[in-house]
């Protein structure tokens, strides 16, 4: 194992002979051909897989840093509806029902819920957790009310939002955001429709689309993330109760950045949300999404899907902040397990783009991945991913190159701190078909203390000789002399600490949304970098 | 400003100060010379605070104050500045963010209000010019990437702006070209005044050309050995510190 000084990269020298016994088994490079314009580049390779790094010195005080309450603990009191806990396909079609929904929807649930019955859940993640009972999970809740504006809103909802920062309201307009909130499995307010409306931009919560845009539901539910794709997408293709869609025509620029905050409210319910986003050619959106979820003494198992289609030449960015419940700080109990599939296919010169800040739950397991399917196509993938406490993350990206000159960059920044453990794991894959294909990877780790660990299972196949595929890695420690260093400029250690890692994180931070950056370095305990400098 | 009694530092159990006495008057200007290991620059990480030397007896008085008491950002935040041997990068920190955030808990720690981003911007400027830093680099990661006499640079930069009542220099001129040594010296020189005292530790007697000091003492195995003005600095220079050696064993003899 070798550990640089912060900011140091450990380098094996960049050629495309490089021994691959140096590598593991992790990483599987396939044909990468003789062509001598073939090259296969590792910069700064670090030891892969199974590079538990685990830190020795002690730094108490970081430690503290590391242990902060989590600030959104707290339960609304609000009605619910709530099916008793179970799944079978009586469970199913009560659900499809409840929404009103059309039958080749019902059906559709259907087959994916008899697909799901024949997966196992995947064991292959960095990650251990009791095993779930899917019997013992409600899966559907709503407040009792639909309303068809906010003034109908329970004001304890409201209030909720309020306490969690979520301006839900007009004034909203001001900052260019439109809302669409949802609260545990139903939306429950959605504004800027209308403005939205006038350029034929269809943002609205996933039932709604249901009922009003079928042939659109139709056309693409499934296009990305089919049924059968995963354990947890077959789970949520079969139960999933809202999210939001989005549909932007033919040549149109989305006005202002949409946005939606999860939260997940009732006990015991698993939340299942399915968002589609579709970008026709030539459009252009930019959407945001934030969670937090009050505290709870029994795990919540969150098992969303995102699909992305980026139509030729259109262009999406998505950005997520997630900060869910993490579970006790000693014991891990009670945190969120988020079980997230997010994939986006692009036709011809599109470009999709994710940004994530993964703050929270207990449990992470998110890929947000790119299908380039057209020529020219841009995939990027920017993460921060910071574990505290007992929280545990195995995250990445996936990245496959079918069409020709297509490109991808991966920035991957994460943070160990407490007793976390965080694992990047993300597959670079260039078919036959893909001419050119450039791939730019970039995965940094840093540990804050001396209990946590950090991992790298970084997959790399290449059946392109013309492909162009770049991995950097670096492992720092946030060092005694910077924070001695900053200390004696007169900084206390906290801030030097939430400076050091936000200046680590700052090349994701800045692909961010205004906003959103802001609210990401509030969660890692940040102050936002000043207008100076 | 500041004074020493009999100061006995050790680290893992070896004692590498054997006992040190030193007044500096506010407005004075000390040279600490010596051979490498006679603990010039663990004199220097004590006083700013480091943690993990021990002093095991003696006391430091700054200001009148226990000195050994306070944690490392006090000492800062009353005054105390040390320009690092060795500055410290900090990757994807902005250099004048990181200023800012440094003046304003100085301020704040004196009962001032924060200087707005406009004031601290005309600040940086002014400071800047007296250094003659390369404005890039204000722009640029602390540290990150620069050069040895540039990270130099900037420790004196960083002393203008945020105006120490005691400033350490360690070694501050090693890795320096002439023209480097010239600029910082003369950015040194700018701020020396009846208020505000310095220490300057060095090797060598040329940074001394450039800033002229009232007292030279020469550290050595722990022990301050030699003190006296400019001229011992020279003589050191022309004789080396073997000369003390010698001078020392005459002493004993008699």
């Amino acid at each position: 194992m070798q550990i640089g000084p912060p900011g140091r990269q450990v380098a094996l020298s960049p050629s495309p002979q490089l021994p691959l016994s140096l590598l593991n088994a992790e990483i599987s490079i396939q044909e990468p051909g003789n062509d001598p314009t073939s090259s296969l580049v590792l910069l700064g390779a670090r030891p892969l897989s199974g590079n538990e790094v685990h830190m020795t010195d002690s730094t108490t005080t970081l430690e503290e840093f590391a242990n902060r309450e989590y600030e959104h603990g707290f339960v609304t009191d609000v009605e619910q509806e709530t099916f008793p806990p179970g799944l079978n396909e009586d469970v199913v079609r009560a659900i499809s029902a409840k929404k009103n929904e059309p039958d080749w929807l019902t059906q559709w649930r259907l087959k994916a819920f008899r697909h799901w019955q024949t997966m196992e859940e995947p064991s292959w993640p960095k990650v251990h957790y009791e095993p779930i009972d899917y019997q013992a999970i409600s899966y559907f809740a709503a407040p009792k009310k639909l309303l068809d504006s906010l003034d109908e809103v329970d004001p304890e909802i409201l209030t909720t939002y309020k306490k969690l920062g979520i301006p839900l309201d007009e004034q909203k307009a001001l900052a260019g955001v439109a809302v669409d909130a949802v609260f545990d499995s139903v939306s429950v307010a959605t504004t800027y429709k209308d403005k939205l409306a006038e350029k034929g931009i269809i943002f609205c919560s996933f039932s709604e689309a249901v009922q009003d845009h079928p042939e659109l539901i139709k056309k693409h539910l499934g296009s990305v993330v089919p049924h059968t794709d995963n354990f947890f997408a077959a789970l949520n293709s079969a139960v999933f109760s809202d999210g939001s869609f989005v549909y932007i025509p033919k040549g149109v620029r989305c006005p202002m950045e949409l946005s939606t905050y999860f939260r997940i409210n009732a006990s015991n319910t698993g939340q299942f949300e399915r968002t589609l986003i579709v970008a026709d050619e030539d459009a252009q959106v930019s959407y945001l999404e934030g969670c937090t979820a009050p505290q709870r003494d029994e795990n919540q198992l969150h098992a969303a899907v995102v699909e992305l289609v980026a139509l030729d030449r259109a262009n999406i960015k998505y950005s997520t902040v997630q900060n869910w419940y993490p579970g006790d700080k000693e014991t891990g109990k009670g945190g969120i397990f988020n079980f997230v599939t997010k994939r986006g296919v692009c036709g011809e010169k599109s470009k999709i783009s994710w940004t994530q800040v993964e703050t929270g739950s207990a449990i992470t397991w998110k890929y947000p991945s790119v299908i380039l399917k057209g020529d020219k196509s841009i995939g990027e993938f920017y993460s921060v991913a910071l574990t505290a406490g007992r929280q545990q993350a195995d995250t990445g990206t996936k990245m496959v190159h079918l069409g020709k000159d297509t490109s991808s960059t991966i920035i991957s920044k994460g943070i160990s701190a407490g007793k976390g453990q965080n694992s990047y794991r993300g597959l670079v894959k260039v078919t036959k078909s893909a001419d050119n294909a450039r791939n730019f990877s970039q995965c940094d780790s840093m540990l804050i203390g001396s209990q946590c660990g950090a991992h790298t299972f970084p997959y790399i196949e290449v059946r392109n000789p013309t492909a162009q595929v770049e991995h950097e890695a670096t492992t720092s420690k946030i060092g005694e002399d910077q924070i001695f260093y900053c200390n004696q400029r007169g900084l206390s250690t906290e801030d030097a600490v939430t400076m050091i890692v936000n200046g680590f994180c700052k090349e994701v931070f800045k692909e961010l949304p205004m906003e959103f950056a802001v609210e990401a370095q509030k969660l890692l305990g940040v102050s936002l970098e000043g207008s100076v400098g | 400003m500041l004074e020493l009694n009999n100061l006995h530092v050790a680290i893992g159990g070896n004692e590498i100060l054997k006992g040190i006495d030193l007044k500096i008057n506010a407005g004075e200007v000390h040279a600490i010379m010596g051979p490498n290991g006679s603990g010039k620059s663990t004199l220097a990480s004590v006083l700013a605070g480091r943690e993990e030397y021990e002093v095991t007896s003696g006391e430091v008085l700054f200001q009148g104050e226990n000195l050994l008491e306070l944690d490392a950002e006090t000492r800062a935040r009353e005054g105390l500045f040390l320009a690092f041997q060795y500055p410290v990068e900090i990757p994807g920190v902005g250099n004048t963010y990181f200023l800012r955030t440094a003046l304003n808990a100085v301020r704040e720690h004196r009962g001032q209000a924060p200087l707005d981003a406009m004031d601290f911007l005309q600040l940086v400027k002014e400071k800047a010019d007296v250094v003659k830093l390369d404005p890039s680099l204000l722009k640029r990661a602390v540290n990150e990437g620069f050069s040895g006499g540039e990270k130099k640079r900037n420790e004196i930069f960083h002393m203008a702006v945020l105006e120490p009542k005691l400033a350490i220099l360690d070694e501050t001129d090693s890795g320096l070209d002439i023209d480097a040594l010239r600029i910082v010296s003369e950015g040194v020189n700018s701020l020396r005044d009846s208020e505000r005292s310095f220490i300057v530790i060095t090797h060598y007697q040329r940074l001394l050309d450039h800033i002229i000091p009232d007292f030279v003492h020469v550290l050595k195995d722990g022990r301050i050995v030699e003190s006296g003005g400019r001229e011992l600095a020279l003589e050191l220079e022309a004789r080396g510190y073997d000369w003390l050696d010698s001078k020392a064993a005459v002493e004993t003899a008699r």
